[in-house]
């Protein structure tokens, strides 16, 4: 049994399905969770709480029922939410220390956890400032450290990257991997920027339009796919005389971009093409294994308007 | 006084990263956590663990409320009075204007706040139940309003003691005050909150606190005054039920044969009971309201 796990969850709104009869089983580690907007990302999070009844379906998360135990859920369970929603006019450390409280932590441990947690997610001297003049990538670092500070077994965390300049969100992704390795937390992370998810996720569920597009791990998404890349340099169209050429000597090539994507069959193919550039007297600039992108999955499944990096 | 060289120290100040400590503790039940919460809500309400300038204002009210009464003592004292100079339960009538600028401006900062700032979501994502977190929010709010309402008549009753007044009968007036400051204080919370969780713009909430608050005050007793008049005694003393503090008011009148603070108290055992159930529907019926009211907001 996973952390969560879900069978043909859907929810209906009055005018539109948000999830459409979702199977899902997601483990330890990070899992990174990717769909454009609307996808059903923050629908599937507010089920997973307990917060929002599915129509139909059923899902556990971490061995409780989401329908009837969803207190014990909350409890070990960590939510990051995506907007603000952090008071304004109260210090993140006396906030920190009430949200652990809000779990049930005794006053002394809720303290000692606060300042813990603060510290982890790299937050100083500022936290004993009123949080209305935080930056973005200060409230980001807040929110988070109030979905650990009880010390969950899972943290739901909303596009956690969201407004952060590339310095910020490199950070926060260190941070999030750490989360699921040194921590020991498992963790689900919603992104709508697959190259973020590629880094720091074990794992990848893909939907798109409430259904799930795919679901497996980062490294089979990354995989060496049997093509080799070449490119060509000469005079004029030489990148497609050289497809032209390869296609004639027998091989399955067609244009990638600016790249040639050729079959390789076996390892002779290695040297049909060196011949066929010898041949037509073009240089050959590069000879290489193509790897899967996460976006290819995409590409390939159909779903529209993710944006990737 | 050794040199640096004699001792070669260990260096200072070294920071170890000792890692995350997982925690292993009680986590304490939903008693627990109401509890914290009511306490940290009513804390708020006075501005502690907020900024200093939320301080300012309920501090400032705090005591204005409680400037009369050390007056009051003080004139009892030095004039040897053989009774209180305004009666115990007329004092939250007299001050009304204090008690409603504290409620319009502290309802909207604990309950518009985790709406506007959506900290909502946050409590919701715990294992509070929507309904405690309701209740506890109002409870905190009734609460603080009982402390600013209770204390002056406390002190008032602490003067009288010293000033040698007779205990009982001072206890026998003192305790139906409390009481009455009580009931006002919930009538009071459960209004204002209800006003400021349908109005998540703070400026507007405590806006439309005052004006439900002094507005309705102004409006009941031009209509008592006119009234009393015309000798039309029905409507004087139905106009008092629609105002929080001549409602609480007039239950205080009719239940403790108390002081009253309008022309037209509530006579006779009918109307006397009227004025009790529309206090208790008030504060069930804003209670009730908010926890509908959440509902929806949870949802979205």
């Amino acid at each position: 049994m996973g952390v969560i796990d879900a069978e043909k969850l859907t929810k209906r709104y009055p005018r539109v399905v948000a999830l459409d009869g979702l199977d899902l089983s997601i483990g330890e580690g990070v899992t990174g969770l990717v769909g454009a907007n609307g996808a059903g990302k923050s629908t599937l999070i507010k089920i997973l709480l307990g917060l929002l009844p599915a129509t139909t379906g059923t899902a556990t998360v971490l061995g409780y029922d989401v329908v009837h135990q969803g207190a014990q859920i909350r409890a070990l369970v960590g939510y990051m939410p995506e907007h603000d929603c952090l008071p304004a006019d109260v210090a993140a450390s006396d906030f920190v220390v009430h949200m652990a409280q809000m779990s049930g932590l005794p006053h002394a441990a809720a303290r000692e956890r606060a300042a813990d947690v603060l510290r982890h997610v790299g937050l100083s001297e500022e936290r004993y400032r009123v949080m209305g003049g935080y930056s973005t990538g200060m409230k980001q670092r807040v929110k988070l450290a109030q979905a650990l500070v009880h010390d969950p077994q899972l943290v739901l965390l909303d596009e956690p990257t969201n407004g952060l300049d590339p310095g910020a969100r490199d950070d926060m992704l260190e941070l999030i991997r750490r989360i699921g390795k040194e921590f020991g937390i498992a963790v689900l992370v919603t992104s709508h920027l697959l190259g973020e998810l590629e880094r720091i996720s074990d794992h990848v569920v893909v939907l798109d339009a409430g259904h799930l597009l795919r679901s497996c791990a980062t490294s089979e998404f990354t995989h060496a796919t049997g093509l080799l890349l070449v490119e060509v340099a000469g005079p004029g169209d030489a990148q497609d005389r050289m497809g032209n050429a390869l296609a004639a000597a027998g091989l399955h090539a067609r244009p990638r971009g600016r790249l040639i994507e050729v079959e390789a069959v076996d390892d002779r193919v290695h040297d049909v093409i060196r011949d066929v550039a010898a041949d037509l007297e073009l240089g050959l600039v590069r000879l290489q294994p193509g790897h899967h992108h996460i976006e290819d999955v995409f590409r390939e499944g159909g779903a529209g308007h993710v944006q990737p990096v | 006084m050794s040199s640096p060289s004699d001792h070669p120290a260990p260096p200072l100040g070294v920071i170890h990263d000792i890692g995350y400590r997982p925690y292993a503790g009680p986590r304490l039940g939903e008693l627990s956590v109401a509890r914290s919460l009511f306490v940290t809500g009513l804390r708020n309400c006075y501005g502690l663990g907020r900024s200093t300038k939320s301080k300012v204002l309920p501090v400032l009210l705090f005591v204005v409320m409680l400037l009369p009464a050390l007056i009051l003592v003080a004139v009892m004292v030095q004039a040897r009075l053989d009774q209180q100079p305004l009666p115990y339960a007329r004092y939250a009538m007299v001050t009304q204007l204090v008690i409603s600028v504290f409620v319009a401006s502290q309802a909207p900062a604990l309950i518009s706040r985790d709406l506007r700032f959506r900290t909502i979501t946050l409590y919701l994502a715990r294992p509070l139940r929507r309904s405690t977190y309701v209740l506890v929010r109002f409870a905190s709010l009734a609460a603080a309003v009982f402390v600013l309402v209770a204390a002056p008549i406390l002190l008032l009753y602490a003067g009288g003691v010293m000033a040698d007044l007779p205990i009982g009968r001072e206890t026998g007036d003192f305790v139906p005050a409390v009481v009455a400051a009580a009931l006002l204080a919930m009538v009071l919370a459960g209004l204002s909150a209800l006003v400021s969780a349908v109005t998540p713009k703070r400026g507007i909430a405590v806006a439309a606190v005052i004006v439900v608050l002094l507005v309705s005050f102004t409006a009941v007793s031009a209509i008592q005054g006119i009234a009393v008049e015309e000798r039309a005694d029905t409507l004087a003393q139905v106009a008092g039920l629609f105002s929080p503090f001549t409602l609480v008011d007039g239950v205080q009148v009719w239940l403790f044969d108390g002081p009253a603070s309008t022309p037209a108290p509530p006579e006779g055992t009918g109307m006397g009971i009227l004025f009790c159930i529309v206090t208790l529907v008030v504060i069930a019926g804003s209670v009730g309201a908010m926890l509908l009211r959440y509902r929806k907001a949870a949802a979205a």
